[in-house]
């Protein structure tokens, strides 16, 4: 566990005056930037530490810079609820960026509502913002829209008895909630469904419970390292049937992971992987293409959508705040009446009743091929 | 077909009783010599993959696992050095306190060295796709790497132990120190060699099963509980017992994903474990530090 405030001294010694800490916004992210969800927070925590830097090196937000506190909860939600504490009651943050996971979303959903912060989270599941919380906003996709593509992409590949398999966190949890409520009206029976852990080593005798009961399609859901095992194990056993994988697939470290074992897997995207190939015309290519050549640059590694969920945060509060002042009240008013806002994930069109702006056109439906990234189809 | 289904069943409860085994080897070398479970054992694991990883692209595949053995050995030496050589009369309590605290301190190096990301070494035969096939089960061709590496070591262990003088000296400190140096015994060196030896042993394991598993600088602490469960049902100390416990263990979890719903594969071996300490406090074959370790 660290705590990675290297931006936050970054930001006061290019202030370098001696009110410069005053006038600073303090925004806090509670991140899992190490331990099993480190291939979101990771990319997330750095995604941030990078836009901070660009915003600050352009003088911040009318004369004001942000300064970034950033929390490491290595994915555990007792974690996350005594670092969201420490932010709104010490810190005294203007708003909170994350969790990564939903389970810890849900943990501090609460704590974000009775202080009155701006919680802008970096995780999929639909609770977070159905019911709608007056302070919670995310910028993922949604599971539910997830579900639905990967159901039509199935009906179209003529395919209809899924296995399900998902990881024992909040993200599997309310994936495999999703999944079973939307198979009925789309014509997809679920003959097996079955929880595994996020830090398993092995799954050779979970893909063959599914292989044995004669399943058409297997949908993994997961955002573990694990979710690559499932694939590798499945393949060694012989078992062929097409994989489907969540929107947590959304980083090449998972497809590396798995090998020539990942190829031919589908997976509901945002266009951030596939920014290179998108037409000119798209509305999203500028922003995708700016992000990732500014983070590869800087990281040496490839961008993810994950990272791409922080970056839309960011941009959120930030252009919110450029709007109307760091105002609280105002600044989540301007959040919730902002339309056509272009960003990573899609573009956004928030409403009081819509805290992520994000329907099923977010998704692009992506496959591997030699070990990359590809729009399903080309 | 049925058969078949029982078959690959049985071939994962393998793979996975494999990678127990191969992490509760170590735990019994050192328990061996000084009558502790070093609860870093599973960091010696850890090290060995990450270590192998990170040389892999400088020197060809069998080199990187050979040298990333010898430097996990020398770290184990270091730490043995650092930490416990110099203790006079540590109690059971005080080792196990400073092998906790040993897992801690690697664990964090691990990640200030390498970050959070999960790697991987190359399958040593063929790829993550490549299977072979035996009555209808099919497995990857490295569980044959695991299972052969444990095989090979536990014998190679067993006559270390039973055979050569040295190995004689460390059971002689095992049994009683204070005979043992007596006899002319250098007794701290023993257990430095203890140390050395199974932090080989766990990086050879974490090399064989890098591939399956993956690396990770966390993965430590989830490989040794399974580890020492397997090492408390084959009898603490006894390397043939952990590979067959292992395989029990392994069986069993595969087994019952068949029956039941795999959420409870974990809940299984936390059973068993529990069962054994209650009905037998002492372990199937263990000794009375074993049951001190145990509980009251």
């Amino acid at each position: 566990m660290k705590s990675l405030t290297s931006i936050a001294l970054a930001a006061l010694a290019m202030a370098a005056s001696p009110a410069g800490a005053a006038e600073t916004i303090k925004v806090g992210a509670v991140l899992a930037v190490t331990g099993p969800a480190s291939f979101l927070g990771a990319p997330e925590a750095r995604t941030l530490q990078l836009l901070a830097e660009e915003l600050n090196a352009k003088g911040g937000i009318g004369g004001r810079k942000i300064q970034l506190v950033i929390k490491d909860t290595a994915a555990s939600s007792e974690k996350a609820v005594s670092f969201a504490k420490q932010l709104i009651e010490e810190e005294k943050v203007f708003a909170i960026i994350g969790p990564s996971t939903s389970g810890e979303t849900m943990a501090i959903k609460n704590l974000a509502e009775e202080s009155k912060t701006l919680l802008l989270s970096c995780a999929a599941a639909e609770v977070i913002v159905n019911p709608v919380a007056r302070w919670v906003f995310k910028t993922p996709q949604k599971d539910s829209d997830a579900v639905i593509r990967i159901f039509q992409q199935m009906k179209k590949m003529g395919l209809s008895r899924a296995g399900v398999v998902t990881s024992n966190t909040g993200f599997g949890k309310a994936g495999k909630e999703q999944l079973e409520k939307l198979a009925p009206g789309h014509g997809i029976r679920i003959v097996v469904s079955e929880v595994y852990d996020k830090a398993a080593t092995d799954l050779t005798a979970e893909v063959t419970k599914l292989k044995a009961a004669g399943v058409d399609a297997v949908i993994n859901w997961s955002i573990e390292p694990a979710q690559s095992i499932v694939i590798k194990n499945a393949r060694q056993i012989g078992f062929k049937v097409p994989i489907f994988q969540s929107h947590g697939f959304g980083n090449i470290g998972y497809v590396k992971a798995a090998g020539a074992a990942a190829e031919g897997v589908v997976f509901p995207a945002g266009r951030l992987l596939v920014a290179d190939v998108l037409p000119d015309t798209h509305p999203q290519k500028a922003v995708l293409l700016a992000y990732k050549k500014d983070y590869e640059a800087r990281y040496k590694e490839d961008v993810s959508t994950f990272g791409g969920h922080a970056y839309d945060a960011f941009l959120i509060l930030t252009k919110a705040i450029q709007q109307v002042g760091p105002d609280r009240e105002k600044v989540r008013t301007a959040i919730e009446n902002m339309k056509g806002l272009v960003g990573t994930a899609g573009v956004f069109n928030f409403s009081a009743t819509d805290h992520n702006g994000l329907g099923l056109d977010a998704f692009e439906m992506l496959t591997v091929k030699d070990g990359r990234f590809v729009p399903l189809g080309s | 077909m049925l058969s078949g289904l029982l078959l690959q069943y049985l071939v994962a409860g393998l793979t996975y009783g494999t990678i127990y085994a191969a992490v509760a080897i170590g735990f019994n070398i050192i328990y061996n010599t000084t009558g502790i479970i070093n609860f870093a054992q599973g960091e010696f694991v850890m090290l060995g993959g990450m270590i192998a990883v990170s040389l892999n692209g400088l020197l060809p595949l069998p080199a990187a696992v050979l040298a990333a053995v010898a430097v996990t050995m020398a770290v184990g030496a270091l730490i043995e050095m650092t930490f416990i050589r110099w203790l006079s009369r540590p109690s059971v309590l005080r080792m196990i306190i400073i092998t906790i605290g040993i897992s801690i301190l690697v664990r964090e190096a691990a990640l200030l060295l390498w970050g959070e990301k999960v790697r991987s070494l190359p399958y040593f035969t063929g790829s993550e796709i490549s299977s072979l096939s035996l009555g209808g089960a099919r497995f990857s061709p490295q569980v044959l790497w695991a299972l052969g590496t444990c095989a090979v070591v536990v014998v190679l262990l067993n006559a270390f132990f039973k055979i050569t003088m040295l190995g004689r000296r460390m059971r002689a400190c095992a049994q009683n120190r204070d005979a043992a140096a007596l006899c002319g015994i250098s007794t701290r060196n023993m257990i430095t060699l203890s140390f050395v030896l199974s932090a080989g042993i766990g990086a050879l394991a974490g090399c064989v099963v890098c591939p399956i598993t993956y690396t990770q600088y966390g993965m430590g602490a989830g490989l040794a509980i399974k580890g020492f469960t397997v090492a408390i049902l084959g009898g603490l100390g006894n390397s043939m017992a952990a590979v067959g416990a292992g395989f029990v263990l392994g069986i069993l979890e595969s087994l019952s994903i068949w029956v039941l719903p795999t959420a409870y594969k974990d809940a299984i071996s936390v059973s068993i474990l529990l069962g054994i300490l209650f009905l037998r406090p002492s372990g199937l074959f263990g000794g009375r530090e074993a049951s001190r370790l145990a509980g009251p």
